[in-house]
């Protein structure tokens, strides 16, 4: 079953927001095909009326009342910001 | 051929709470950018969301009033793709299991003038569910600036079925849906404000077809009449492209409110790969009857049901009830005052819907801060009724001045003198003198022509000095003259 | 000052500066001069703040003085794993994508020890993200083993392991979603304790699988570990999926429990390749200490053990993916300096081809793919299904036994680039560890002996939200023999 599926390594790299150099593609590509080979031994099991476990221990219903609390001051939120101008974040013009 | 359109609407309404939907830091709109943001809203390296209470009680209590379903529990998924707006880069949201299934919203559609109610129609919902907004781009020359103010703002998504078929119905499902969200003080609605933001997906088919035609998403709706106007535009436009034998194809439109017409945003794209997954910060929601009944029970009596409760219990007519019900606290105030007397309610109803909101509008002021009451409102329309004044000398010099003080009616009548000095007997002898002076119109009116009394209405205003009530001199005349 | 200082204990250093026979000043200076000492050798730190550590040691000497000294923990310093968030400080995670970012808020963690007076000292290094078994994919530096520096320490949190071996801090906290605070406290002959998911909170912990991942101690023995966990543990409401429970008195717990006589369980499972485990041995002495002591020492099973480590890198990885998409290049990280202007995603895929190391790629990537479309179902919801049976074994086995003994690791510590060529390799020795952050229970490392020179360690499993009892059992241990009295020579 594994050596049928392979990733399509520029689909899902393009998806992940990375861009990757050819040779990283193939290695890569070859990698995780073993990896994805691996993995697929969970086909083996039956797991018919089983519930997935999201949550290791799991409860109902946890959230604050609306009550605010502090805030970030602007300086210490943009402090770490590769490119600010007027209190704000630059980013190239994205097209909306 | 003949063609219908097909409409469907995706409404984002955010609800109106003190902190963030996945944050205790304040939401709310006007202020300095990135002013409101924390770790979550920043989405910072470790920062976790936790869930608000008032955001889950905001959306069940709508859900409830748009007539849904909601499932015992519900769960929290991620939504991901990259845009700079989303800190994360992924939205918190719901897949498969939203808080409210199904519903619907009545409308109404203009009736054939403005006095007559118009056709009403349950518009099906699909879902709605809750999520977080994201921040605001702001678009230059030469870049964009990113403001996260309004990232992670509780932001409910109603989703209709394809359901509507005109601009005008996609218009009144707006309505409908703002109405209620105001008269249950779950969001103000105010599309200047992004509160309220709609999508549109529109198709059209030969009519008589099953299947859907081939459907754009038409975006930057930016107000309830650029719903209506953008729609229609589209259904004409795409119409004539069909009837030119143009196929539509999928694509996303704009709205240019400017200009009056859609343009072509991007073509179909890649599909979308949200890779949607539990979200595994947050734990799911369980929703029991007691929780549900109490918000319930925080449902004031909505809209459609007032407007035929206010016709038929104070035979209030159509036009005057479209004024004030829209307003909750409006038609509370009328309320207020009418039910004390119901049958006094259509004077207090046209003196609310007319004068009352001329003057509150002349004076730029809300009707929180309005001195006159509904009490003293009533007590106006019963100085009328017993035909202290008349009912012009009410609107015209006693109310704008109640308007003014906060006086009571009789405290404007008493000021200014504006009653009359004389009893009924001392009317009757005017009209008299008024008959025995006017022996033409006199005839006349006995001729038949029943306009002619008016000729005698004058002289007695006149020895009144317009004290006299225009209704009591007419009956007195009658009776004089039969 | 005691040439030994750096590598007493938290408890008798807590105990010297309760008998003022010792200044938390003299003590941080004592651990800066180790530091700086070995750290050529060691390489565990990725920054270190002098001026900071010794500002933290004086206010913690004035609180003395004025008689109100905070705990237990009031002057000791305590080393970060650099992928928890310490206001003021750099948060790197190791990574090129954080090389400058300075956190502007504290971890739930760190505002816990700063209420207890300890001196936060140092960002240790780990693999990127936490990704990794070695601390070879650190952007920074390769940590070496203090056993035998041509060594891994193990990972991801190496850097904290290495430092408590080496003195460098009298204990330090770690991260662990799949054995990263127990594979590398094995390595390095130290003690390293993962609590129950939800014990302590995530909350300044740069998520890399949240959840799987907890934080937890790594000290030089079991009593400092029930310290630290003490002074880090409880229900935190920023964190939902921290858990409401109280939690007991640690050590007092486990002194009360001295003596008991303990139903144990070996998963045949585990033990399955005995012969060729070479770390194997002195695991085997440790479960006859037990017998020994009179503990009932039993088989059980735990049949899914075989498909926990394909569930745990579907679910790890669809997790990270998600949990590292907000390091894009726009708010706070690295951004490339060129990309293309005209495609309006490039700044991304540029910023994280260049902030990204191999590994970060590898598992995000894999991550991207198994919840593609199509994809959901046959992977992370198959996993979410298979976790429950893993889940459902160990809770099956803690009806019979009070906790699981094992190894923390097939083998000890390898040697540098031994295994970097081989990503399911690497990911194939994390077989021990990974089933309790996927059961969400407690799991400890603890020093049992020596394979070739490096330590080796023995892994407790507990039943969730009793740690204690694990810690009861591991003291057992540690008080009969001498191994946490055993010290690198640097």
């Amino acid at each position: 079953m594994s050596e049928e599926k392979h990733i399509d390594i520029d689909y899902t790299a393009k998806l992940a927001r990375i861009n990757l150099t050819d040779a990283e593609k193939e290695k890569l590509s070859s990698q995780l095909d073993s990896i994805i080979g691996y993995v697929e031994k969970l086909e083996e099991l039956d797991t018919s009326g089983v519930e997935p476990t999201a949550h290791p221990h799991p409860v109902y219903n946890v959230w604050q009342e609306d009550v605010v609390a502090s805030e970030l001051s602007i300086e210490e939120a943009l402090k770490n910001a590769p490119a600010q101008r007027d209190n704000m974040i630059v980013v190239p013009k994205v097209v909306d | 051929m003949e063609y219908e359109a097909v409409i469907g609407l995706e409404v984002h309404v955010q609800i109106k709470a003190e902190s963030k939907i996945f944050s205790r830091v304040r939401a709310g709109y006007g202020h300095e950018p990135n002013k409101l943001v924390d770790p979550v809203v920043m989405g910072l390296p470790g920062a976790l969301p936790v869930m608000n209470k008032a955001a889950l009680d905001g959306i069940i209590k709508a859900g409830l009033a748009l007539n849904c379903t909601i499932p015992e529990t519900c769960k929290w998924d991620r939504k991901n793709y990259f845009y700079p707006d989303s800190p994360n880069n992924y939205q918190i949201t719901q897949y498969d299991q939203p808080i409210c299934d199904g519903g619907y919203v009545e409308i109404e559609l203009p009736g054939d003038t403005r006095a007559v109610m118009g056709e009403h129609k349950k518009i099906a919902l699909t879902r709605i569910h809750l999520e977080n907004d994201v921040g605001k781009l702001n678009h230059f020359a030469e870049d964009s600036l990113v403001d996260y103010n309004r990232a992670f703002t509780s932001l409910m998504e109603i989703v209709s079925e394809p359901d509507m078929h005109s601009g005008e119905e996609a218009f009144a499902f707006l309505t409908a849906i703002r109405q209620t969200m105001i008269y249950c003080g779950i969001s103000d609605c105010d599309m200047e404000k992004g509160q309220m933001r709609a999508d549109a997906n529109i198709s059209v088919r030969p009519v008589g077809q099953k299947e859907l035609g081939q459907k754009i998403e038409l975006k930057n709706l930016n107000s309830i009449t650029g719903v209506k106007n953008g729609i229609e535009y589209e259904i004409k436009r795409q119409t004539r492209e069909l009837k030119k034998g143009n196929p539509i194809t999928q694509a996303t439109w704009r709205w240019n409110a400017n200009l009056g017409q859609t343009e072509m945003m991007r073509e179909k794209e890649d599909a979308h790969d949200y890779r949607y997954f539990p979200d595994p910060d947050l734990m799911p929601v369980k929703i029991d009857e007691d929780w549900k009944s109490r918000l319930f029970a925080e449902i004031p009596e909505l809209p459609w049901n007032k407007q035929r409760r206010f016709m038929e219990e104070y035979e209030l007519p159509y036009s005057i009830t479209s004024v004030l019900v829209p307003d909750r606290l409006l038609s509370e105030w009328f309320e207020a005052a009418a039910k004390q007397a119901p049958k006094l309610a259509q004077s207090v109803g046209n003196l609310v819907a007319n004068d009352l909101l001329r003057e509150l509008s002349e004076a730029g002021q809300a009707l929180v801060d309005c001195k006159i009451t509904p009490d003293t409102l009533l007590g106006l329309v019963k100085v009328v009724e017993k035909g202290t004044i008349p009912k012009n000398v009410a609107n015209k010099d006693v109310f704008p001045e109640m308007f003014k003080t906060g006086e009571t009616a009789e405290e404007v009548i008493e000021r200014k003198g504006l009653k009359a000095d004389f009893d009924e007997g001392q009317v009757k002898v005017w009209c008299q003198e008024a008959i025995d002076e006017n022996p033409k119109p006199v005839q006349n009116y006995k001729d038949g022509n029943e306009k002619a009394l008016n000729a005698l209405l004058g002289p007695v205003m006149k020895k009144s000095r317009g004290k006299a009530n225009p209704q009591v001199v007419n009956k007195l005349i009658r009776e004089l003259l039969s | 000052m005691s040439e030994e200082l750096h590598y007493k204990s938290a408890s008798e250093l807590s105990e010297l500066l309760g008998k003022k026979e010792l200044s938390a000043v003299e003590l941080m200076k004592a651990t800066i001069a180790r530091t700086k000492a070995v750290e050529d050798k060691v390489a565990a730190f990725n920054s270190y703040d002098e001026a900071d550590a010794l500002k933290q040691a004086e206010a913690s000497d004035a609180r003395r003085a004025a008689g109100e000294a905070l705990g237990p923990l009031d002057g000791i310093p305590v080393g970060i794993k650099d992928n928890l968030a310490v206001n003021g400080q750099p948060l790197t995670c190791s990574s090129k994508m954080l090389e400058k970012f300075v956190s502007p808020y504290d971890a739930t963690c760190i505002e816990k020890l700063k209420t207890e007076g300890a001196v936060l000292w140092g960002r240790l290094n780990l693999d990127e993200f936490a990704m990794g078994s070695s601390t070879e994919n650190s952007a920074f530096k390769t940590t070496s083993n203090p056993w035998n520096l041509e060594c891994i320490p193990g990972g991801s949190s190496g850097g904290s392991a290495a430092a408590t071996a080496a003195g460098q801090a009298a204990m330090t906290l770690g991260s662990d979603t799949g054995g990263s605070i127990r594979q590398p406290a094995s390595h390095c002959g130290v003690v390293g304790v993962k609590p129950t998911y939800g014990r302590v909170s995530r909350y300044g912990l740069a998520a890399f699988a949240s959840s799987l991942d907890q934080i937890g101690p790594v000290t030089r023995n079991v009593k400092d570990a029930a310290l630290l966990l003490q002074a880090i543990s409880g229900h935190d409401e920023r964190d939902s999926t921290s858990y409401r429970i109280s939690e007991p008195n640690f050590l007092a717990s486990m002194e009360k429990q001295r003596g008991r006589k303990w139903t144990l369980g070996l998963p045949k499972e585990y033990f399955a390749n005995a012969a060729s485990t070479p770390a194997m041995e002195p695991v085997l002495k440790a479960i006859e200490f037990y017998r020994s002591l009179g503990c009932e020492v039993k088989e059980v099973s735990l049949p899914h053990t075989d498909y926990a480590v394909a569930t745990y890198y579907i679910i790890a990885t669809a997790e990270a993916s998600s949990n590292l998409a907000r390091y894009d290049g726009i708010r706070y990280t690295h951004r490339a300096e060129k990309f293309d202007t005209k495609d309006s995603v490039d700044i991304y895929c540029q910023s994280r081809a260049e902030g990204f190391g191999e590994e970060v790629k590898r598992r995000v990537i894999l991550g991207t793919y198994v919840l593609s479309s199509g994809y959901y179902d046959a992977y992370y919801l198959k996993a979410q299904k298979v976790r429950t049976l893993i889940r459902q074994d160990f809770e099956k086995a803690f009806e019979e036994v009070d906790a699981l003994l094992t190894p923390t690791s097939p083998t000890p510590a390898f040697k540098k680039g031994e295994k970097s060529s081989d990503p399911l390799s690497m990911y194939l020795s994390d077989i021990y560890t990974i089933s309790a952050n996927l059961a969400g229970i407690p799991g400890m490392s603890l020093p049992c002996g020596y394979s070739d020179g490096l330590p080796v360690g023995l892994q407790i499993l507990g039943k969730p939200f009793q740690e204690d009892e694990m810690l009861s059992i591991a003291n057992e241990f540690e008080a009969a023999h001498g191994f946490k009295d055993q010290h690198p020579s640097l």
